[in-house]
């Protein structure tokens, strides 16, 4: 008599590989596998074929040899003498410097249209969702050409800002005038604000061909000095109120705490701020054709940051809203009925549930604004996209380095975002069982 | 107690009164949404303040609109005289007189009718999926387009003979959808030949030889099925097919084409242009992504390590470089891997990577969609004995796309408004293309904000039509939670 222990024993048949549930799965992943090398080296061997076929090798070695071409918009020195590698910094630190603004305009108006959207004002709340619809339901694309078409044709030419001998005689003042207390003018060839400027600076040095600006420095280790300093007297406070039950007053010591240090190192450095002007000639006739100090923001750099703002915004405006409406209203009540202020309500029991719905959409959307940067190559603006992607691609011919280089540059910033994403998640994820 | 103590009892009933003025009609809803508290009143008189500015601005501008001219300059003159000297204005004339070209960018003019009616077949391949056997539905849908399918015909004037093959051909489907509407969905397999043999013309055979490939799939598949189950007979049914397409598809169809030449004059891919490259682009894109897409899906969810990897990495390269780089990669790049001396069209290539770019997009989204199913919907297929492709379709899928609704269509509509984006590498697309070129014109410089609004008020329009139609849709399909 068998017992029923003794499995079967069934020879093995070709056919399980495929009937099988034991065997099936190895077999599909195998054919895969072999699929996807095949492919893949299908497309080498194509590669370099075409690349024999055109006399062409991969080679990076251009990266160090001289541009020569200029970049209007640079956060680090760069002459058309500097490196293709160089330029390449360049338009990675205008991509960075588009994307870090659009970020902060964009969950400014986002937070600021979301939370009015939901206002029980009828008529705000309908502007709003206006505003929303509108933005989000055409391409960004053409936000950024109307914004720079509209900058760049419609604005006034820097003479239009002269004062003449004419005007100075007949009392009349000049057809365009400058805005915000005389301090910004937006011409049609750029828009010209405010420098900041310092009488005592720090001095500076170089380190890795990247210039280390000390008065820059020392501010920013001030700041940050200041938020820890404050942080501190947070916490003291936090421990006194969960000793005794009572706060004691902070917000006289966190304001003095944040603001007095920078301001007595702004001022120790002699830091005031160069108005764009005409050079004043006799009896206030402006001579000159273009203004002279201050600093020139090209059209191109104020389109993509408003465009970008605006459009992304409304993305934003969205995620905030849902997040706010996924926290039930029993929540608010429950507070209410411990006797929590409205404030304390807000700040308490809603805004850290309501932040966890909101994080991640408002991650991506910054994800997104970075890739869009790339939409700057419409409007020439020079990014990562318009040197190393643009010019250097066109000036070197090299298609394929260039192109690699610059999806693994993204790859990388993408990357970056998203696992910092991840982090944010998995700390403030709900613990449950 | 006694009577005496009681001073006054009212003996008959008060007259009902109406609410006070303040709780009742416009008064009260203007006290609850417009003025509940001091700083709703503010933002109230602020939001008034911007709808006064706006409408200041722009209301004369609308009002003065000029739809008859030949420049602008004729435009201002004929504004200066109708509305006084200094008035504002729209110059809509601009696009009453590039309206041809904003359509169709730079398509033969005689060929109009080939667009026009591939345009009018979508809508009935899209009959079937979305009314599937419903008569009534499917004649109306199938009517309205045929008939609005001749009525813009007959606007940009073609000679007449095509006008009556267009309605004939309007009229035969009219009839099938009347007759027998399980029919149509013939049209929508067929209709991916048709449309790019009426789009891109040349020979008839090539669209016909592709369809062939996929009949012989689709034959070997059904031939075997009963002894091999599903998955052998694809994979054999797909070898036969690309024996057919790689090596004996070209010269089948060129002698056929030698003995008969049919077909219509073969249109360039840069004369495509305006919204009908938009069109051809984000249709072919949304249909091809949403099955890759779907793939993916299911890939990143899979048990094998392989396959999810594979997935995995895909998707996330994807979602991780901009669509312009894909772009580019389409323009500059896809001739270093394809073999020596092949070049097919930019279009082409472009639909495929956008493709390829919107499936990653999608797979996220329904993957979202597989995770929020319970547990148990998987352990209740296996149960019931369904195998893998049997519970994908029957009970997975249906749940979770239409779990994934919102998300596929906030994808579809990204991906239409991306479709802009090929005016980079050197496609005529109706924003940057055809506006640059209209803009570039001696009788139009100047102009700009008439031609981005009325692409944008386009775009808005299919958009805005499309999550309308996703709400609507995901309220239908709603089941639980009545």
């Amino acid at each position: 008599m068998a017992l029923a222990a003794d499995t079967p024993k069934d020879s093995f048949r070709l056919s399980m590989l495929i009937y099988d549930t034991r065997f099936r799965a190895i077999t599909i992943q195998v054919i895969v596998l072999i699929l996807v090398l095949l492919g893949i080296g299908w497309l080498v061997n194509n590669t370099i074929e075409n690349l024999a076929a055109k006399d062409k090798d991969i080679n990076f070695s251009f990266l160090f040899s001289r541009a020569g071409y200029d970049i209007d918009q640079q956060l680090i020195p760069y002459t058309n003498d500097s490196t293709h590698g160089r330029a390449l910094v360049i338009g990675l630190l205008n991509t960075l410097v588009v994307a870090f603004f659009a970020c902060i305009f964009a969950t400014l108006i986002g937070v600021f249209a979301g939370v009015l959207r939901l206002s029980k004002n009828w008529l705000v709340g309908r502007l709003m969702t206006v505003y929303v619809e509108v933005f989000r339901n055409v391409p960004l694309l053409l936000w950024i050409l109307l914004a720079f078409v509209i900058f760049s044709e419609t604005m006034p030419e820097p003479k239009d800002f002269k004062t003449t001998q004419a005007m100075v005689d007949a009392g009349t003042t000049p057809a365009a005038q400058m805005i915000l207390f005389d301090s910004v003018a937006i011409t049609n060839r750029g828009t010209n604000i405010p420098a900041p400027l310092l009488e005592r600076p720090l001095g500076g040095t170089e380190a890795f061909g990247v210039p280390i600006n000390f008065s820059v420095l020392a501010t920013l280790l001030v700041i940050a000095g200041s938020i820890w300093v404050n942080y501190l007297v947070r916490r003291r406070a936090k421990a006194v109120q969960e000793d005794t039950g009572i706060r004691p007053v902070t917000w006289w010591k966190s304001l003095l705490i944040l603001i007095a240090p920078t301001l007595a190192l702004l001022i120790a450095m002699g830091f005031h701020l160069e108005v764009p002007a005409f050079p004043m000639g006799e009896n206030g006739v402006s001579k000159g054709f273009n203004f002279v100090g201050g600093i020139n923001v090209a059209h191109s750099f104020t389109a993509l940051l408003i465009a970008l703002s605006l459009y992304h915004g409304t993305y934003i405006a969205e995620a905030v809203r849902s997040g706010i409406l996924a926290i039930s209203r029993g929540q608010t009540e429950a507070a209410y009925a411990l006797g929590l202020r409205p404030g304390r309500t807000m700040s308490l029991i809603i805004l850290p549930q309501a932040l966890r719905v909101i994080i991640p959409p408002l991650i991506s959307q910054f994800l997104n604004i970075t890739k869009n940067t790339t939409l700057g190559v419409a409007i020439s603006y020079l990014d990562l996209k318009g040197t190393l992607g643009g010019i250097t691609l066109n000036q070197t011919g090299r298609e394929l380095e260039c192109m690699l280089l610059m999806m693994l540059i993204y790859l990388i910033l993408s990357l970056l975002i998203s696992s910092g994403m991840n982090v944010y998640n998995t700390a403030v994820k709900l613990k449950e069982r | 107690m006694t009577k005496s103590s009681l001073s006054f009892v009212r003996r008959d009933m008060l007259a009902p009164q109406s609410a006070p003025v303040t709780e009742r009609g416009a008064v009260k809803w203007l006290r609850e949404n417009l003025f509940s508290s001091i700083g709703n009143s503010v933002l109230t008189i602020l939001g008034l303040l911007v709808l006064f500015w706006i409408v200041q601005a722009s209301l004369p501008w609308l009002l003065n609109g000029v739809w008859q001219a030949n420049s602008l300059g004729e435009c201002r003159t004929i504004i200066a005289a109708t509305a006084g000297e200094g008035a504002s204005g729209a110059c809509w004339a601009m696009i009453a007189q590039r309206w041809n070209q904003f359509m169709f960018g730079f398509y033969p003019k005689t060929d109009y009718w080939r667009p026009i009616l591939s345009f009018a077949l979508m809508f009935v391949a899209l009959t079937p999926v979305l009314y599937y056997g419903l008569r009534r539905a499917a004649m109306l849908m199938v009517g309205t387009v045929g008939v609005l399918a001749v009525l813009s015909l007959a606007l940009v004037q073609t000679d007449g003979w095509h006008d009556a093959l267009v309605a004939a051909v309007m009229l035969g489907l009219f009839a099938v959808a009347a007759i027998m509407p399980k029919k149509l969905v013939w049209v929508t397999l067929v209709f991916p030949a048709v449309g790019f043999f009426l789009l891109w013309g040349g020979s008839v055979w090539g669209p016909v030889g592709t369809l062939f490939g996929f009949g012989i799939w689709v034959a070997i598949w059904l031939v075997l099925q009963s002894r091999l189950g599903v998955v052998v007979p694809a994979a054999i049914g797909l070898v036969a097919a690309s024996l057919w397409w790689l090596v004996l598809q070209t010269s089948v169809t060129t002698a056929l084409h030698g003995i008969a030449p049919l077909g219509l004059t073969a249109i360039d891919s840069d004369q495509f242009g305006g919204f009908l490259l938009a069109f051809v682009i984000g249709v072919t894109a949304i249909s091809a992504s949403l099955p890759i897409g779907i793939l993916l899906a299911l890939g990143r969810q899979s048990d094998m390590l392989l396959i999810k990897t594979l997935s995995v990495g895909f998707i996330e390269f994807v979602r991780g470089v901009p669509l312009i780089t894909m772009l580019f990669t389409a323009s500059l790049l896809l001739q270093y891997f394809l073999p020596p001396r092949t070049n097919f069209d930019l279009i082409l290539r472009v639909i495929i990577l956008v493709s390829l770019f919107a499936s990653a997009y999608i797979a996220e989204v329904i993957r979202g969609g597989l995770a929020a199913l319970p547990r148990g919907q998987y352990e209740a297929a296996d149960a019931l004995g369904l195998d893998y492709w049997q519970a994908q379709r029957l009970i997975i899928m249906p749940q979770a796309l239409k779990i994934s609704i919102p998300g596929i269509v906030s994808s579809f509509i990204g991906l239409f408004k991306d479709t802009t984006l090929v005016a980079l590498v050197g496609l005529a697309d109706p924003l940057q293309g055809i506006t640059k070129i209209v803009r570039a014109d001696i009788a139009w410089k100047g102009i700009y904000w008439e031609p981005f609004i009325f692409v944008g008020a386009i775009f808005f329009l299919f958009c805005f039509g499309m999550s309308r139609y996703s709400m609507y849709l995901e309220r239908k399909l709603k089941t639980d939670h009545r």
